[in-house]
């Protein structure tokens, strides 16, 4: 079991190191530079803006294209690169591999870097405001999606092809399909808006992270309710069930001391999963109810091409999955004694 | 699922001998919820593929004057707040949407059952290289790399389909892998391996077509899910541009606009949800027409 859990953190380390190398590479071959959408800035300037962001690299141009030191402006660098087309190339992965070492350290290190729109504040300083609140939110759905969800699975189980059944999936089919982002505005509407009792946007006090967590929640809830029926209807067919009817055990004591603990094993194998679904559903709640979590920062930061925290955004989301997953695996296996850690 | 072994019998009157097709076909018509969703589902289809020949406006028609508009006898849906007709709008809109769903599923279909029946079929390291592979991408957050993906490079429909389709097949592929394991015993794979068949025509002539069942199911569901991510990316902006719209666009200008006018919300959404709703019903409705086994 330790050794189990040791060698699924160790398993962590290269998942993430593709991540973190995807990510690069997607920034480096982009097109455009963080600096080029802004108001044109002197050669020079812009020159050591890019030296200190490390998209320059002097060892690298003195070895390949001792020319581009001289170049001051960007129709000259342009022109120069097209006159020698490989030297360029060389150059460019040469700079990459440099960068590309730096950003391995500092992400090691904890250190994010700098944010390229903000340039006062630091990525740390983003990601250190909006993930408390994207994970409250997130343990908020979960919380409802799991309170709603596993109720509703519980009664359609035990009322299988009877009318409360055939409500209940017919409202988990029906969460599944609404997406949250009609959800969010119509419950805006109703209960903000109509009705008064919930602020619209925000993130406050506890009134206002209510719509929110139930916008994002619901449609987990409606897949939690539908695994643990499926899940619940599956072990009770099994001989163990049959045998506890047998010795007269009372049917609410099957359901909750026998059957339960199989039946949830679906439902808890799918938290894994649940949890990237929720991180991409915060994007959009939290920007319906102007929630000022990473989901926005991102969105805003992939629109800006502030490439570093969007960056930076899918690393820290992959490191909370993936021991999100190890944490599901670990628990599932103390559920289930048929799963073996070989 | 095993093929079917047609019965001679000449002598006898001609019995009509049943298929899984047939069967699947004679549960589905049963199911009177998802015959209602099929249903549902053609005349929506038909909304908005032949809808915009009846209605005399076009889908970037302004009228600024005009204003949005609650619904009246002209604009049944109303108008949007530059005087565009939304009932046409809403049409255009759901032929994207669908179009989206359909071809981002059918990349989805492509490689999932490509890569889950080789993984399946050969087996051994192979197998086992390739699903640890999809064990990693499923705890990826996909919608992230595919944003800043659409961000970085344009954000063109096409990329859109490509994007969409390359994030979701790896259930697809867990399910055909799961099928050709157990079909590849069967004895009619014995036979086209003693016959010389290569391995490559075995899976995707001999395994990929008995495994037909489960695969439609869940192409079925994969294409709500994915008109829901493309909704999704269109509401953030990053899917289709205006003057074009799709129903995660006119969801999204209905959200900014909810306050005076709710309509701008209510047509698209409904319209959205219903399709989506239709779509896992019928789902759910195949599966259980298909695969009765997997019914709970």
């Amino acid at each position: 079991m330790i050794r189990f859990v040791l060698r699924r953190i160790l398993g962590i380390f290269p998942i993430l190191l593709v991540v973190f190398t995807f990510s690069f590479v997607l920034m480096r071959v982009a097109p455009g530079g963080p600096f080029d959408a802004e108001k044109p800035v002197p050669p020079e300037v812009k020159r050591n803006l890019e030296l200190r962001y490390r998209m320059r690299e002097p060892w690298c141009e003195a070895r390949f294209l001792p020319a581009l030191q001289g170049v001051r402006s960007p129709d000259e660098e342009r022109a120069l690169r097209r006159a020698s087309p490989w030297a360029s190339r060389a150059e460019r992965v040469c700079t990459g591999l440099f960068q590309y070492g730096w950003m391995l350290g500092n992400y090691v290190r904890g250190d994010f870097g700098p944010s390229y729109k903000y340039k006062d504040r630091s990525v740390n300083e983003f990601i250190r405001a909006g993930m408390p609140v994207t994970l409250q939110l997130g343990l908020l759905a979960v919380t409802f999606a799991l309170g709603i969800g596993l109720v509703a699975g519980l009664v359609a189980a035990v009322y299988q092809n009877r009318w409360p059944d055939h409500l209940a999936m017919i409202a988990a089919l029906l969460g599944i399909s609404v997406p949250n982002f009609v959800l969010g505005p119509v419950l805006i509407l109703v209960f903000s808006l109509g009705l008064l009792w919930f602020p619209p946007a925000r993130w406050e006090s506890l009134s206002h992270v209510f719509l929110p967590g139930l916008t994002l929640g619901s449609a987990y809830a409606a897949y939690v309710a539908r695994l643990t029926r499926g899940g619940m209807l599956e072990v009770v067919r099994q001989d163990f069930i049959r045998t506890a009817r047998a010795k007269g055990l009372p049917e609410r004591l099957v359901i909750l001391r026998h059957a339960l603990r199989g039946g949830l094993l679906p439902v808890v194998s799918y938290l894994g999963p649940a949890m990237a679904a929720l991180f991409t559903g915060s994007i959009v709640v939290e920007r319906i109810f102007n929630v000022p979590g990473m989901g926005r920062y991102f969105v805003d930061a992939a629109i800006n091409r502030d490439i570093t925290l969007a960056m930076a955004v899918v690393v820290v989301n992959a490191v909370f999955l993936l021991v999100a997953n190890l944490v599901v695996d670990v628990v599932l296996g103390i559920l289930d004694p048929r799963v073996r850690y070989e | 699922m095993t093929s079917t072994v047609p019965v001679a019998a000449p002598e006898l009157e001609e019995i009509e001998g049943t298929s899984l097709w047939r069967d699947a076909w004679r549960r589905l018509k049963k199911n009177r919820m998802a015959v209602a969703a099929a249903a549902v589902l053609g005349g929506i289809v038909l909304f908005c593929v032949a809808g915009p020949l009846f209605v005399p406006y076009s889908f970037d028609e302004q009228n600024l004057e005009y204003g949005a508009r609650g619904p009246s006898a002209e604009h049944w849906f109303g108008t949007d707040l530059h005087g565009r007709d939304l009932l046409v709008r809403t049409m255009y809109g759901g032929r994207i949407s669908l179009a989206v769903g359909l071809a981002a599923t059918l990349v989805s279909l492509t490689i999932g059952v490509a890569y889950g029946a080789i993984a399946g079929y050969f087996g051994g390291r192979v197998d086992a290289i390739m699903m640890r592979v999809v064990d990693v991408l499923y705890t990826l957050p996909f919608m992230f790399v595919v944003i800043l993906f659409l961000v970085l490079f344009g954000r063109s429909i096409v990329l859109l389909f490509v994007a969409l389709g390359a994030v979701s097949w790896l259930t697809m592929a867990r399910i055909v892998r799961g099928q050709v394991l157990s079909l590849k015993q069967s004895e009619f794979v014995d036979a086209a391996r003693a016959a010389g068949v290569r391995d490559l025509a075995i899976v995707f002539r001999h395994l990929v077509p008995n495994a037909l069942g489960p695969i439609v199911v869940y192409a079925t569901l994969t294409v709500p899910r994915v008109m829901l991510e493309e909704a999704f990316l269109s509401y953030l902006g990053l899917g289709v541009q205006p003057p074009m719209a799709s129903w995660g666009l006119l969801v999204s200008d209905g959200a900014n606009n909810m306050m005076l006018h709710p309509h701008l919300l209510i047509f698209p959404g409904l319209l959205l949800t219903l399709t989506l709703f239709s779509l896992n019903f019928l789902g759910d409705g195949l599966r259980d027409a298909l695969d009765p086994r997997m019914r709970t």
